[in-house]
């Protein structure tokens, strides 16, 4: 009799929950798993020359051709560019202002708004900023490096990837500083002052307390703004197109342009799933090591 | 030689005093243990001595070296945290030699101090281990072989055995005071734990609001407290304090409280008469005060509150005639008086202890 009522509220709660899901589970239905799953079809299939035409399926073919196609490689190839070229730097200028920043002066509040506030600006609006910064006419950038009249950096092959890069980084001090913050908070007084009494002086002290103590949170920044970086797109959208010459084509942007300008869903697709596998790897890791790093804890 | 002299120290935090005036000195070799309450003052003095906060005013010297504006790597002191503030990155080894590194101690040097300092607290066979693979009682030790490693001018700790179980307390207290005389060690050791402050504290400073209320050896702070705060500060169950008038019976001086009167011990009395006061605070320890039978002179009446007992003693907490509470400690062979009734206290004046009730001091 008990076990016939708790088995019925079991059920009952059971559907309860079930109905609470329902909603999320057809947001992520439409908007990611049918796409994910449609993506995988799409790779196998190869795209017409000429629409309307019918899609042929080519099995593994088409993502051996992209896989090994040069233009793949290069693509590639800059897009880990970009990540080296973004994300330590990243990394270090956020560390360096939040350690300035972790000290208790009177108006340091003032500092940390102005440090974290490029988490409040848009990909967009970052972009405008610096593309007016490098514009060869009237960029101030340009003025600087004498090179007024001259080739915008956004226009030279040699720097443009530098260019978006150093835009990136801009628009990511924030949250770098931000993580950064946290990280510090979270490194307990009294190791420093132990530090300190055991006769060790400010430099000994970052490089054998904070820098330790901080190292889950830079591994995790390293992570994210990898992931992030791989992604990247509306910069290179609005600063550089791509060009010069495919010299800023990462990725995420390469992509783009197989579908929207040359029509090629399938090939779009290959290289979509080689992200998606790229990004995957990078997020194992990351968890992997954020759970070893439990143990951590004092 | 590495004594440790405070003179005037004195810190505000803003209009706050959290230590007031406070001039002490510790003597090369002396445990001396900071007592009171939380908020007393006694960490923040400490953390003055180690350099970790300024001073607003006032001189401390170590040795024979003024050390205000010396930094705190440069006292030549090791400290022992509340929290031990073990590097949590470090194995205990790298732990132990980080203040050796610090100071660019030679390699060979250093793994002969890492080992003396292991062996002498037992942490040989947990070298290689990281501090959370240990329990709380080694950790403990890890941060005190970090601090005997250097054999520095003198050590301080704050509160190192709040964070143990009280078995473990009570073994560490022991072993501690053991490497205290082993190592001829000058200690500045802050409590709020009077039982560590009696049985390890050579002298104890007892401190109440920053300002330093008594400093004796613990059998004096206990025998002859200095004022009102000391006198029920150590102790447990505390010392009976009761208020009452002055007056003269037949020639004797007598506390009158309520309708019974208590002879004064002589020097107390000359006191109070000397500075004119109507009042007074008697003081009693429990273990002072005995029940008796009754139409035993100079007695007070009062009603049994409550009986605690605690095996091996039993403390019976009696209402007076005014209201005011007193405890009295006996051995739990004597039968203990039923709640509600009316008994006889007396008061072994030998023992008892006069206060001015406005400003607390001691009388005689």
């Amino acid at each position: 009799m008990s076990a016939q009522r708790s088995a019925r509220r079991r059920a009952k709660d059971a559907l309860l929950g079930y109905a609470l899901v329902l909603p999320s589970l057809v947001v992520f239905g439409v908007f990611v798993f049918y796409p994910f799953v449609k993506n995988f079809s799409l790779a196998l299939h190869r795209t017409p020359p000429f629409p309307g035409l019918p899609k042929k399926y080519v099995g593994l073919d088409q993502v051996k051709d992209v896989l090994s196609s040069s233009e793949f490689h290069k693509s590639l190839r800059i897009t880990i560019e970009f990540v080296m070229l973004t994300v330590p730097v990243g990394i270090v200028l956020g560390l360096l202002l939040a350690v300035l920043a972790h000290k208790q002066l009177r108006g340091m509040g003032i500092y940390r708004t102005i440090f974290s506030s490029t988490v409040a600006t848009s990909v967009a609006a970052a972009s405008v900023i610096f593309w007016t910064l490098f514009n060869p006419q009237i960029g101030l950038v340009t003025y600087w490096m004498g090179r007024s009249g001259d080739l915008g950096v956004l226009e030279d092959p040699k720097t443009a990837l530098i260019a978006v890069a150093v835009t990136t980084v801009w628009q990511n001090i924030g949250l770098s500083f931000i993580l950064m913050s946290a990280g510090l908070q979270g490194v307990p007084d009294d190791l420093y002052e132990a530090a300190a009494v055991d006769g060790a002086d400010g430099a000994r002290r970052f490089w054998h307390v904070t820098l330790p103590m901080l190292s889950p949170t830079l591994f995790f920044s390293a992570v994210v703004g990898s992931i992030m970086a791989f992604q990247a797109f509306g910069q290179i959208d609005i600063l550089t197109r791509g060009g010069p010459d495919d010299a800023t084509n990462v990725l995420v942007y390469s992509i783009y342009e197989d579908v929207f300008r040359a029509g090629n869903d399938g090939v779009a697709a290959v290289k979509a799933i080689a992200l998606f596998v790229i990004v995957l790897i990078l997020t194992i890791v990351q968890l992997r090591v954020a759970e070893r790093r439990v143990s951590y804890a004092r | 030689m590495s004594g440790i002299t405070l003179s005037g120290v004195t810190k505000r935090f803003g209009d706050t005093i959290a230590v007031d005036d406070v001039s002490l000195t510790v003597d090369d070799h002396e445990l001396l243990v900071l007592l009171g309450p939380s908020g007393c003052g006694k960490s923040t003095l400490l953390r003055m001595i180690a350099g970790l906060e300024e001073m607003t005013a006032g001189e401390i010297r170590i040795g024979d070296r003024v050390v205000n504006d010396v930094e705190p790597k440069d006292r030549d002191l090791a400290m022992v945290f509340q929290s031990y503030a073990l590097y949590p990155h470090m194995t205990v080894r790298a732990n132990i030699e980080f203040p050796l590194r610090s100071r660019k101690v030679p390699k060979d040097q250093r793994a002969l101090q890492v080992a003396e300092a292991a062996e002498m607290l037992d942490l040989t066979d947990y070298l290689d281990r990281k501090p959370s693979q240990l329990s709380g009682g080694q950790r403990q030790r890890v941060a005190l072989a970090r601090a005997v490693v250097r054999r520095p001018a003198a050590f301080l700790m704050d509160e190192p055995l709040s964070n143990l179980d009280a078995k473990l307390r009570a073994a560490t207290r022991i072993e501690l005071v053991e490497l205290q005389r082993r190592l001829e060690a000058t200690i500045v050791y802050v409590t709020h734990d009077q039982v560590e402050a009696m049985t390890m504290g050579h002298r104890v400073a007892i401190l109440d609001r920053g300002v330093l209320q008594q400093l004796g050896s613990p059998q004096e702070v206990y025998d002859r407290p200095a004022n009102l705060f000391v006198a029920r500060f150590i102790g447990t169950p505390p010392m009976n304090t009761v208020r009452g008038r002055l007056e003269t019976a037949g020639g004797t001086p007598v506390v009158r409280i309520g309708a019974d009167g208590v002879e004064l011990p002589g020097a107390a009395a000359a006191a109070a008469a000397a500075d004119g006061l109507l009042e007074i605070v008697l003081g009693v320890r429990p273990e002072h005060v005995e029940i008796v039978t009754d139409g035993t002179p100079g007695a007070l009446t009062a009603t049994v509150e409550v009986v605690e007992h605690l095996g091996h003693e039993q403390h019976v907490v009696g209402r007076l005639g005014d209201g005011q509470l007193v405890t009295v400690r006996q051995g739990s062979h004597l039968p203990a008086p039923p709640a509600k009734s009316s008994v006889r206290l007396a008061v072994r004046v030998e023992h008892a202890h006069c206060f001015d009730p406005e400003t607390g001091a001691r009388l005689g």
